[in-house]
């Protein structure tokens, strides 16, 4: 599954770290969904949605 | 960052917490099981009721090690979940297939000792912790 992780992250100067902490997951794990070795959950995706005020769609696609 | 981010940390330190509690109820059930093993021939001499004693309470600790467990699964996150589900996978399936074959070897005379439940734990323990290193190493 592809995603536009990275490049929202880098829009608004986040690092991994923060990024992390506000999912509230570790960097290896915002690090693995940004590569596409890990596909995140339906949940965390959902988080990741709202951190970003956009829809799950417009950040993860098949 | 806007007000959906968590506090910075909390989830942080919620995980050292339970590790913490995860590592004091390890080391509870290691002690416990240490005395319940060799107290009855080096302190008490077999007498019934140390022995019953002893291993209730490293029955209590395992249960204290068994509910810290599942309280520190619970809190990792999505990929330490499924890299800690892989290797838990890998020891269960590796104890099953080499403590049954390691028993059918005693039983067909093919080894000359009896089978001990700690070369099982060993093995289990080795797979599980390779299956951590290949899990981490692979979502690097």
């Amino acid at each position: 599954m592809k995603n536009r992780l990275k490049v929202l992250r880098a829009e608004r100067n986040w690092t991994q770290a923060q990024l992390a902490d506000a999912l509230e997951v570790s960097r290896q794990t915002v690090n693995a969904i940004e590569t596409g070795k890990f596909d995140p959950s339906l949940p965390l995706a959902f988080k990741v949605a709202r951190l970003f005020e956009l829809s799950i769609e417009e950040i993860f696609q098949d | 960052m806007n007000n959906l981010i968590a506090e910075p940390g909390n989830w942080t330190d919620r995980l050292k917490k339970n590790t913490i509690r995860l590592g004091y109820w390890t080391a509870a059930w290691v002690i416990t099981l240490a005395i319940a093993a060799f107290g009855p021939r080096f302190i008490w001499d077999y007498a019934s009721l140390p022995s019953i004693f002893a291993l209730q309470v490293n029955l209590a600790a395992g249960v204290g090690w068994i509910l810290a467990n599942k309280q520190n699964l619970r809190d990792l996150d999505d990929l330490q979940q499924k890299i800690q589900l892989e290797a838990t996978a890998l020891s269960l399936s590796v104890g099953v297939v080499a403590g049954l074959g390691y028993e059918l070897l005693e039983d067909s005379h093919l080894i000359g000792f009896q089978p001990e439940i700690s070369h099982l734990v060993i093995l289990m323990s080795l797979a599980y912790g390779m299956g951590v290193f290949t899990g981490n190493r692979r979502y690097k």
